[in-house]
């Protein structure tokens, strides 16, 4: 079972790296996908095969295809992959690169160094989704409803966000922007 | 179950972590910066996922529910919001986006 760990921590740092660098958003997000679904393996072997499934449905399904949704309905094209190129220069990167670096060396001395805590041996078994069912329903009972709240303001805000507003200006500034409109046209008649 | 060492193991969502974080600072795309976000969320939600099988307790697994449930609310809200701004500027680039910026400041 390790080597199923090591293999798909590999897959997901890959795949992640290449997400975050790459120019065309539409690749990006489809090595996102296959970084998410690597994240659910390891979420498997790591005895939680229900988070795994659900992160297989919403993340890397329902999260991602919003994702791919939304970069569709804004269709940049090539003109936004020659943008990304121009934008993602060595410079650009190198410095918020090697303060990054710098963090994960002090990450990797905490943890190698000063080891957490061993917890208490218990049953090697995963643990299943009733139990998870179980917790969920009873002790984090409060936290569920609070979600429920949330993903309803959620729903709420972005439909209203989202949605195409009717231009809303004062009866004069509309008359004046058709009397500009129509001089335009009519300037452009003349050429 | 697996016999990894919980260091080795913790090691996997840092490094998504701090790919992320760089994500967030590289990219002048929004959408990528919200992509780079969810790398984030996704590793904090590693780390519970370790936590709950070091401990053998189904909670860490009940918090990566509310982290998910989280980010599926900010996801949907976020990517309104681009698409309004795109609208509005026809631009995805965060450093054009300077409407809250004082006036005087600019000169």
């Amino acid at each position: 079972m390790n080597i199923i760990f090591y293999l798909s921590a590999v897959v997901a740092i890959y795949c992640t790296l290449r997400a975050v660098f790459h120019k065309h958003a539409v690749h990006a997000l489809l090595y996102l996908i296959v970084s998410l679904l690597a994240v659910a393996v390891i979420f498997f072997v790591l005895g939680a095969p229900f988070l795994a499934a659900l992160e297989v449905i919403i993340y890397a399904g329902a999260i991602m295809v919003l994702f791919v949704f939304v970069v569709m309905m804004l269709n940049r094209g090539e003109a936004a992959v020659q943008q990304e190129k121009a934008w993602l220069q060595f410079r650009t990167w190198v410095w918020p690169a090697v303060f990054v670096l710098l963090l994960f060396v002090e990450w990797l001395y905490l943890l190698l160094y000063q080891p957490p805590a061993v917890a208490p041996a218990g049953s090697d078994q995963p643990i299943m989704p009733q139990q998870v069912g179980e917790a969920l329903f009873t002790r984090y009972l409060l936290g569920v409803e609070m979600a429920a709240m949330l993903l309803m303001a959620g729903v709420m805000g972005a439909y209203h966000i989202g949605k195409q507003k009717q231009r809303s200006y004062h009866r004069y500034l509309e008359e004046e922007e058709l009397r500009s409109t129509a001089s335009e046209k009519q300037t452009q008649q003349v050429i | 179950m697996i016999t990894v060492p919980v260091s080795v193991q913790l090691l996997l969502p840092s490094v998504l972590f701090l790919i992320g974080l760089l994500g967030v600072l590289i990219r002048r795309n929004v959408i990528f910066m919200l992509m780079a976000m969810e790398i984030m969320l996704n590793a904090a939600g590693l780390v519970f996922i370790i936590g709950s099988s070091l401990w053998k307790q189904a909670d860490g697994q009940v918090m990566v529910i509310f982290i998910l449930a989280m980010a599926a609310a900010e996801v949907a809200v976020g990517l309104a919001l681009i698409l309004q701004v795109y609208q509005m500027h026809k631009t995805v680039d965060v450093d054009q986006l300077r409407e809250l910026k004082d006036e005087q400041e600019q000169g």
